[in-house]
């Protein structure tokens, strides 16, 4: 197993070179990133020492070193808009996407697992058909829609919920709803087929054969198999999540990492916006390398390799 | 039915009703066992062997699957009419069954010691101790060295022939009075398959276990069993004890299958094979199942099934040949 | 696994168990999308500022000339959700299309030639698959400027991965298969076979991932054109209409409402499709 999570670690550091070389030139993409901070009028003294300040003039694998090495000590340097450190205002940020994300995730997992599991009980009955279609809608759901309808029932038309920003447990609703409806929706697919295939192998046969009563044939031979496929994908899922934080913020006025974005853009601020999108892209990284190493000892198979 | 008949199945019939129609699997089975007697099952794949013994024990897939009619008696309860909780604790304790695939048969995450004593856990009151100590005398039953080691470990760390003897252990560990053992060896290796066999035999001269052993090899019938019952599409068609049946096969099926068997020394240009497929059992002609294929039919095979014949004591068959005889 | 012969009887087997309900539904769209212009009751960007928040025909206030309403410029909305359909179903193949090839193409060189080709094209895949690609794609959109060619671009880098991937393991089994060395031995070039052999063989998976993604990829892009991000206007984009409805939730229900059915509906149907191809190409994907 030491030479399985030894790879991994590896092909994680790969990925995050790659990811930050790649975030990198996006900013330097359209050509000429002045053209994105100063007004088009700029005088030619205050373009050159802007081109300085920057380190613009350098060439490109310079200028990369050097925003790697300031960066891996925590300085991403300073948001244009807010004249602060840049990773200042990510931190602030950041625990209120997390927050969302987690409580999606959390419900998600908990609606998710136990449709799936019961559809896969039933299967072929009314409830097996319902917890189909209800997957099916809601992996076809924009999730930004969904966010505005949510919005429109229950915020403007029966007043039960307030309609945006942070404060108390009624603000999370809507929101880690909306994030985690598409979320939902596939762990419930998963779930229903990873348990479907496990009910039908022969160590489930062998279960019952034994007289294990049904119940536990399902809550302990079936349920402990059918999460290896379904953790690891999920985690994996997860990722999607944090893209969606980018939109459900956007409509529920979230002050998260995703909103933060957003609005970065629309004000040119692109210090912002690259330390937002490095961050992320690298906790999806190792949020990938730590589930595997979990999964590696969940499964004994690759634990004893 | 006398004392000594641990298991009698009676005119056992299961059906599966799909979209394509109602596959009539097991159509009208019976068949006797005797305590400490062993039984073959033989016959082709798709012939209804092991939806026979699954019927036996009420496992029958669902819920296409459903056993239809008929009687399993077994130690004088039908046990067609229990309620799902009395099967259950019949299962395991006084029926057991091993698999094919011992591979598949294992749950790959939990250790080999704990699949062994769960049924033990569920079907006697033995406090833990008790209940490793017995783990432990079922490995060594089996053959399986270091049983205190053994426990411990993961079904995937162990070999084939050696994980097949674990499942053996499972299915014994509540010492059954019947073990049902579906194409046990089929998934093993040559040299393996021997060895487990007599395994089975020894543990079944200590235990006087009565055993039914499902397989297409008749080379296992004639180690094994002492009668044999030859099953084709659903029926079963010849019964026999297994000398009597390798000496005077009577049904034109059971000769053809003999047939079939390349025998050492016999210099052949071609191998005998028999013509024709098995029948779709959702569409069964009328008559005798084995009419189309069988070399001796005759008109009224094609029409009406034949009824039960006997050949001599303990052979009986279903075929009009012997009806003309008489 | 040899290409199979092609005969009427199986073809219309087949089609008797092609999915109603998503196929009709893509058709209307694909109708829409392709022909809309001729059939709309409005101009999508005729302004009639008379008519602005004007409800559906069946509310009070409505009118059956604007039968879904109209929006806050007074633009229909019927007319609206057509027209988005041309640009959602443009952007949708187009990419599909492209970042399949590259997929594909990629998964071939991959899987088949191994090796350091193998290796640096799958960091490669990996590197891109670990992007969070919304996060990407408004961050490319902003800076290369909203526009349905960059919408395309920035598609089709976040997309060609996600085939790669998946095609690239598909080609490591079909290698394994005899006629395949068989045809190492009849000296055939390394292009020959990847094309000829190998490629027809990865062509169902190819086709299911296509259709799945194709959802996606209207996702996608309705998402940046909810932010503003997507194509400019004045095409009609159901994203962007989103967003306007957004503005109006409070007096101007049916704004919000048509653009995201219509999404929902081409999403779903993509899906169902892709599903029903599942089971029909690849056995393996039955329980699903």
């Amino acid at each position: 197993m030491q030479r399985y999570i030894f790879k991994r670690i590896v092909q994680a550091i790969f990925c995050v070179v790659g990811v930050t070389i790649i975030v990198f030139s996006l900013t330097r993409l359209s050509g000429d990133p002045l053209s994105l901070l100063l007004a088009p009028d700029a005088m030619q003294e205050d373009v050159e020492e802007m081109i300085s300040i920057l380190g613009l003039d350098e060439p490109f694998h310079v200028q990369y070193w050097d925003f790697i090495s300031r960066a891996v000590q925590g300085d991403f340097g300073k948001s244009l808009r807010w004249k602060r450190p840049c990773i200042d205002i990510f931190l602030e940020k950041f625990p209120n996407t997390l927050q969302l994300a987690v409580l999606s995730m959390a419900w998600a997992l908990l609606v998710g697992i136990s449709v799936g599991i019961l559809s896969a009980v039933k299967v072929g009955t009314w409830f097996d058909n319902f917890g189909k279609i209800f997957a099916l809608l809601g992996q076809a759901t924009p999730v930004f829609w969904l966010g505005i309808m949510l919005m429109m029932v229950f915020a403007v038309n029966f007043r039960w919920l307030p309609t945006s920003g942070m404060g108390g447990i009624e603000n999370l609703i809507m929101p880690s709803v909306t994030l985690g409806w598409v979320f939902t929706a596939s762990i419930t697919r998963l779930t229903r087929s990873a348990m479907l295939d496990v009910l039908d192998s022969e160590y489930i046969k062998m279960a019952r054969i034994k007289g294990v009563p049904e119940r536990f044939v399902i809550i302990k031979h079936a349920f402990k198999n059918a999460m290896i496929p379904v953790v690891t994908v999920a985690s994996l899922q997860f990722i999607t999540l944090l893209n969606g934080t980018v939109i459900t913020e956007t409509v529920f006025n979230w002050p998260g990492v995703g909103r933060l974005v957003v609005d970065s853009i629309f004000a040119r601020d692109y210090p912002m916006v690259q330390t937002v999108v490095l961050i992320a892209s690298c906790l999806f990284v190792f949020t990938n390398l730590a589930v595997d190493i979990l999964y590696a000892y969940i499964d004994p198979r690759i634990r004893y390799k | 039915m006398t004392d000594e008949t641990l298991l009698e199945v009676k005119d056992l019939k299961t059906y599966f009703f799909t979209r394509r129609g109602t596959v009539k699997a097991v159509d009208g089975v019976s068949f006797q066992l005797k305590k400490g007697e062993t039984l073959g099952l033989v016959g082709e794949s798709g012939c209804g062997k092991s939806v026979t013994c699954f019927s036996v024990i009420r496992l029958v897939d669902k819920p296409a699957g459903r056993t239809v009619g008929g009687q399993v008696i077994f130690n004088g309860e039908d046990l067609l009419t229990k309620s799902e909780k009395e099967i259950q604790q019949i299962r395991g304790k006084h029926i057991s069954m091993i698999l094919q695939d011992p591979m598949m048969s294992l749950n790959p995450l939990f250790t080999v010691g704990n699949q062994v004593a769960e049924p033990v856990k569920i079907h006697q009151k033995l406090d833990k101790r008790m209940v490793w100590e017995k783990v432990k005398e079922m490995l060594s039953l089996v053959n399986i060295p270091s049983p205190e080691v053994r426990m411990k470990e993961y079904p995937h760390q162990m070999s084939g022939g050696m994980r097949q003897r674990i499942v053996g252990a499972m299915a014994l560990s509540c010492q059954p009075q019947l073990l049902i053992a579906d194409e046990p060896t089929t998934a093993l290796d040559v040299t393996i398959q021997a060895q487990f066999l007599r395994l089975l035999k020894d543990i079944q001269q200590q235990s006087n276990l009565s055993m039914i052993v499902v397989t297409h090899d008749f080379g296992i019938v004639a180690r094994v069993c002492d009668r044999v019952a030859v099953m084709y599409a659903g029926k079963i068609v010849e019964t026999a004890e297994t000398r009597d049946l390798f000496n005077n096969p009577t049904h034109p099926y059971t000769i053809a299958l003999m047939n079939s068997l390349p025998k050492m020394g016999a210099k052949v240009d071609r191998l005998y094979t028999i013509e024709g497929q098995p029948p779709e059992l959702q569409n069964l002609p009328p008559g005798c199942n084995f009419a189309p294929r069988c070399p001796e039919a005759m008109e009224i095979c094609r029409q009406e099934y034949p009824p039960q014949s006997m050949v001599t004591e303990e052979h009986y068959m279903n075929c009009w040949l012997a009806k003309g005889k008489e | 696994m040899m290409s199979e012969r092609i005969d009427l009887r199986r073809i219309t087997s087949v089609l008797r168990t092609v999915p109603i309900f998503p196929t009709v539904v893509l058709a209307i769209f694909l109708v829409c999308g392709v022909f809309g212009g001729f059939f709309v009751p409005h101009d999508p960007n005729d302004m009639e500022l008379n008519n602005s928040l004007m409800p559906p025909f069946w509310e009070e206030g409505g009118s059956t000339s604007y039968l879904l309403g109209t929006d806050q410029l007074g633009r229909d909305m019927l007319s609206r959700v057509i027209g988005g359909a041309g640009i959602s179903l443009q952007v949708g193949f187009v990419v599909v299309f492209i970042s399949g090839t590259i997929g594909s193409i990629f998964a071939l060189l991959s899987g088949y030639l191994g090796g350091w080709v193998d290796v640096i094209i799958m960091r490669m895949a990996d590197t891109f698959l670990a992007l969070p690609y919304m996060l990407i794609a408004i961050a490319m959109a902003a800076i290369l400027g909203p526009s349905r060619n960059n919408i395309i671009l920035i598609l089709v880098i976040m997309g060609w991965a996600g085939y790669a991937r998946v095609l690239r393991s598909e080609v490591l089994r079909i290698k394994e298969v005899n006629f395949i060395q068989l045809a190492i031995v009849a000296g055939c070039s390394n292009v020959r076979i990847m094309l000829r052999h190998i490629f027809p063989n990865i062509v169902n998976t190819l086709t299911i991932m296509a259709t799945l993604q194709f959802g996606s990829v209207i996702i996608a892009e309705s998402s940046l054109s909810f932010l503003g991000l997507g194509v400019p206007p004045p095409h009609p984009a159901w994203g962007s209409m989103l967003a306007d409805g957004r503005n109006h939730m409070t007096n101007a229900w049916w704004m919000s409402v048509w653009p995201g059915v219509a999404i929902l509906l081409v999403v779903l149907s993509c899906n169902l499709l892709g599903d029903w191809l599942r089971v029909r190409l690849d056995p393996k994907f039955r329980q699903l």
